[in-house]
């Protein structure tokens, strides 16, 4: 067996291995779904976003908040973002498009002792910041990044 | 710098002496240096091309008399033109260096000095060189864009610029344009290369790791993801020479992302310096080179954010830089050069490097002019061979050029215009838009323009046109985006590559005002307004996003010319511009 087919299998494995997780109550996704947030997800403006996941919409701004994201996107539909932070106490992070119809991409809900940092994909519309919002030891703090979404061609 | 040039005109006395140069070059007010004696310096020789799409053969290639800089980038090399550059870079007006770096007096110094670069007369060079640097002293690297931008090419899927790189003896590349090919046909392309195929910034993307289609290829790292090897270590005289691999961060945008689905590019700045600094603990480097077709304003933000690499061998925005600017970083200094395109150049640097320092460096981005080098024999018998079976087809003459016929610089060139014009005439539209690309040869006034000339300018994988309605808004929005990626003032931004080309349309254009308010006052080329809310016929081609249903743009192209008999342009729709005044870098 080659490498890469041990690798296949060994992902396939995992894949598999992650499902029965879930169905064993590891992942809890029924505590996810619990914590719907359907205000924050649904509203139209920034500032509503950010205070109805973290309480208030006032955040400070973070050096010590790293966010990978292309700086052009290659498809809109779903940009990868990463974020992460050299922060202690960190229980939640917050993903906004700014540009948006709804602005909240994704919220992540950390257990204790969890190292902050996540990846996921966002839509993106337009034109405008990522920004991410971290709370930790219940005061927020942001950081944003701009990515830029274009038709493309006519490259030289 | 001082020194070199005086030394080439005194050996440009001798070998004028010796009869190698013909009597035309010698009626210049200033003899022409030889070109082709470049003093020996240091102990390693990084010999570099860039961006030749597929040109095997001698051509004419008009430098741009637009090439605007905008925000911090405003009168700064690349963005100078004409006598700004001849000024900037010390060079004589009238000799032979202007006729190779701008395009003043271009038509008749083009009939003096006749035509630039071509494999054969370049192999001459490179052999000389080599020759001269002792063998196993000088690499030759090549930074993409090699095996796209003639018919040739298309039609071989890039494979006639394989043979050629190996009997070039090309040692390590990085590209751009090579992907727009089939993935699979990338893979074959790189498995036929004898050199190495380098680019850290390329990823399997996490979906298609699941299951690669191409799990064997020997570049690919299912550690790290990376789709292909992101440096080489070569042993030059006895020297440790890393080259680090950085492809065009922008191709799965500016070109179809449909050939290749599995990869993900980006500028990878971060990665780019663990890459160096990962190359700095375990290779224990002499020296650190990147060959990138990142473009020169790219290249320039990268030095200064990126740490621990002595040269950067640019290309992508067909900058010919006959001077490296040195970038300040935190580890030091970092040299960035951008060599140009066609095959009109070879940039040479030599390097006195020791106990793991780059000590000093000569750089020369030397022109070259096929009726100053002798043809190599082996590669023009290849190069013969390559075209034989298109031959007929090529030389076949469309039309004769009333002027002279050209595509680079930030707006329409008058190749541009004919092309937009053949769009609306052949296509029945009121507007054509076509990309700014920046290759694509030149045509003199009288020259017959043939098959070969037409494909050089329009020769992509994704040629097919079409024919739609747009609004008036949505005409707006491209222009606005267009403009946006080359005239952004943050290079991370921008994806190289001139503003489209337009016909029957004319507009206004600030380049430094932001997204979304650099074109204004558009009209019809009666003068019409362009209202947001009405439909317009437009025509145009290489559409990135899904195949377009019609003819491919060469043929509609064709039959335009075949009807012309003398091809002059009727009306150039370059925009007006606001704010350029008094920029070096638009033709005063």
């Amino acid at each position: 067996m080659s490498l890469n087919q041990k690798r296949r299998v060994f992902l396939k494995g995992s894949l598999a291995a992650g499902t029965l997780g879930a169905a064993a109550g590891l992942l809890t996704p029924g505590a996810v779904l619990a914590a719907w947030n359907k205000n924050a997800f649904t509203s139209k403006h920034i500032d509503e976003a950010i205070a109805s996941v973290g309480g208030n919409p006032v955040t400070t701004p973070s050096k010590d908040i790293t966010i990978k994201a292309p700086d052009i996107a290659e498809n809109g539909a779903v940009v990868p973002v990463s974020v992460a932070t050299s922060m202690d106490g960190v229980d939640t992070i917050a993903l906004l498009v700014e540009k948006n119809a709804s602005p909240l991409a994704a919220v992540f809900h950390l257990q204790e002792g969890t190292l902050p940092d996540v990846s996921t994909r966002v839509k993106m519309g337009k034109t405008g910041d990522v920004i991410a919002v971290v709370k930790a030891n219940g005061k927020l703090f942001s950081a944003r990044k701009g990515v830029k979404v274009t038709i493309g061609g006519c490259g030289g | 710098m001082t020194i070199s040039r005086r030394e080439f005109v005194r050996l440009m006395g001798l070998a004028g002496a010796a009869g190698l140069l013909p009597t035309s070059a010698f009626a210049a007010a200033r003899k022409p240096s030889d070109l082709y004696e470049i003093p020996k310096y240091g102990n390693l020789c990084l010999m570099h091309i860039t961006d030749c799409h597929a040109q095997l053969n001698p051509v004419y290639f008009r430098e741009p008399s637009v090439n605007l800089g905008i925000g911090p980038a405003r009168g700064k090399a690349p963005h100078i033109v004409g006598k700004n550059f001849l000024q900037h870079f010390d060079i004589a007006p009238g000799s032979i260096e202007s006729h190779a770096f701008t395009y003043l007096d271009f038509d008749n110094a083009a009939r003096k000095y006749g035509k630039v670069g071509g494999f054969s007369h370049l192999a001459t060079l490179v052999k000389r060189l080599r020759a001269e640097r002792g063998d196993g002293n000088s690499l030759l690297l090549d930074g993409g864009d090699t095996w796209q931008g003639s018919g040739t090419a298309y039609w071989t899927r890039g494979k006639d610029m394989v043979g050629a790189c190996n009997l070039l003896g090309v040692d390590v590349m990085t590209g751009h344009w090579e992907f727009t090919y089939l993935d699979k046909e990338v893979i074959s392309n790189i498995g036929d290369f004898k050199g190495e195929f380098v680019a850290q910034n390329i990823s399997v993307n996490e979906d298609a790791l699941f299951d690669y289609r191409f799990p064997d290829f020997a570049g690919f790292d299912e550690d790290s993801g990376q789709a292909f090897k992101p440096y080489t270590m070569k042993s030059v005289n006895g020297l440790r020479v890393a080259v680090i691999g950085q492809a065009f961060p922008y191709t799965p945008i500016a070109n179809p992302q449909r050939f290749i689905p599995d990869w993900t590019f980006g500028i990878q700045d971060e990665r780019m310096q663990s890459v160096v600094n990962q190359v700095r603990e375990t290779e224990k480097p002499d020296l650190v080179a990147v060959i990138s077709h990142n473009g020169m304003d790219v290249d320039l933000k990268m030095a200064s954010r990126v740490s621990g690499i002595d040269v950067i061998f640019g290309g992508h925005t067909h900058d010919g830089v006959p001077r490296p600017v040195e970038v300040s970083n935190k580890g030091g200094k970092t040299l960035v050069t951008n060599a140009g395109s066609n095959g009109k150049f070879l940039g040479v640097m030599d390097m006195d490097v020791r106990k793991g320092k780059l000590k000093g460096y000569r750089y020369r981005l030397v022109p070259v002019f096929s009726n100053l080098l002798e043809a190599d024999q082996e590669m023009q018998a290849y190069i013969d061979k390559v075209r034989a079976p298109y031959k007929d087809k090529l030389e076949k003459k469309l039309a004769v050029a009333g002027e002279t016929l050209y595509r680079r610089g930030n707006f329409n060139g008058t190749f541009d215009q004919i092309i937009c014009d053949a769009l609306n005439k052949v296509n029945d539209a009121q507007i054509s838009l076509s990309p700014g690309f920046r290759w694509g040869t030149t045509v003199l006034p009288g020259q017959d323009i043939t098959m070969d000339h037409v494909m050089d300018q329009t020769c992509i994988t994704y040629p097919e046109t079409y024919r739609r309605e747009m609004s008036g808004e949505e005409i707006k929005a491209i222009l606005e985006d267009v403009a946006d990626n080359l005239f952004n003032p943050d290079p991370y931004y921008q994806q190289g590559g001139d503003m489209v080309r337009v016909g029957g349309l004319d507009y206004v254009c600030e380049p430094a005002q932001t997204m979304g308010k650099r074109i204004t006052n558009m009209t019809l080329d009666n003068g019409s307004k362009i209202e947001p809310q009405k439909k317009y016929v437009v025509s145009g081609w290489a559409t990135v996003g899904a195949k377009s249903p019609g003819r491919p743009i060469w043929e509609v192209v064709a039959d335009y010319l075949k009807e012309q008999g003398t091809v002059k342009v009727k009306k150039l729709n370059t925009p007006k511009l606001i704010g350029v005044e008094g920029n070096p870098g638009i033709a005063g």
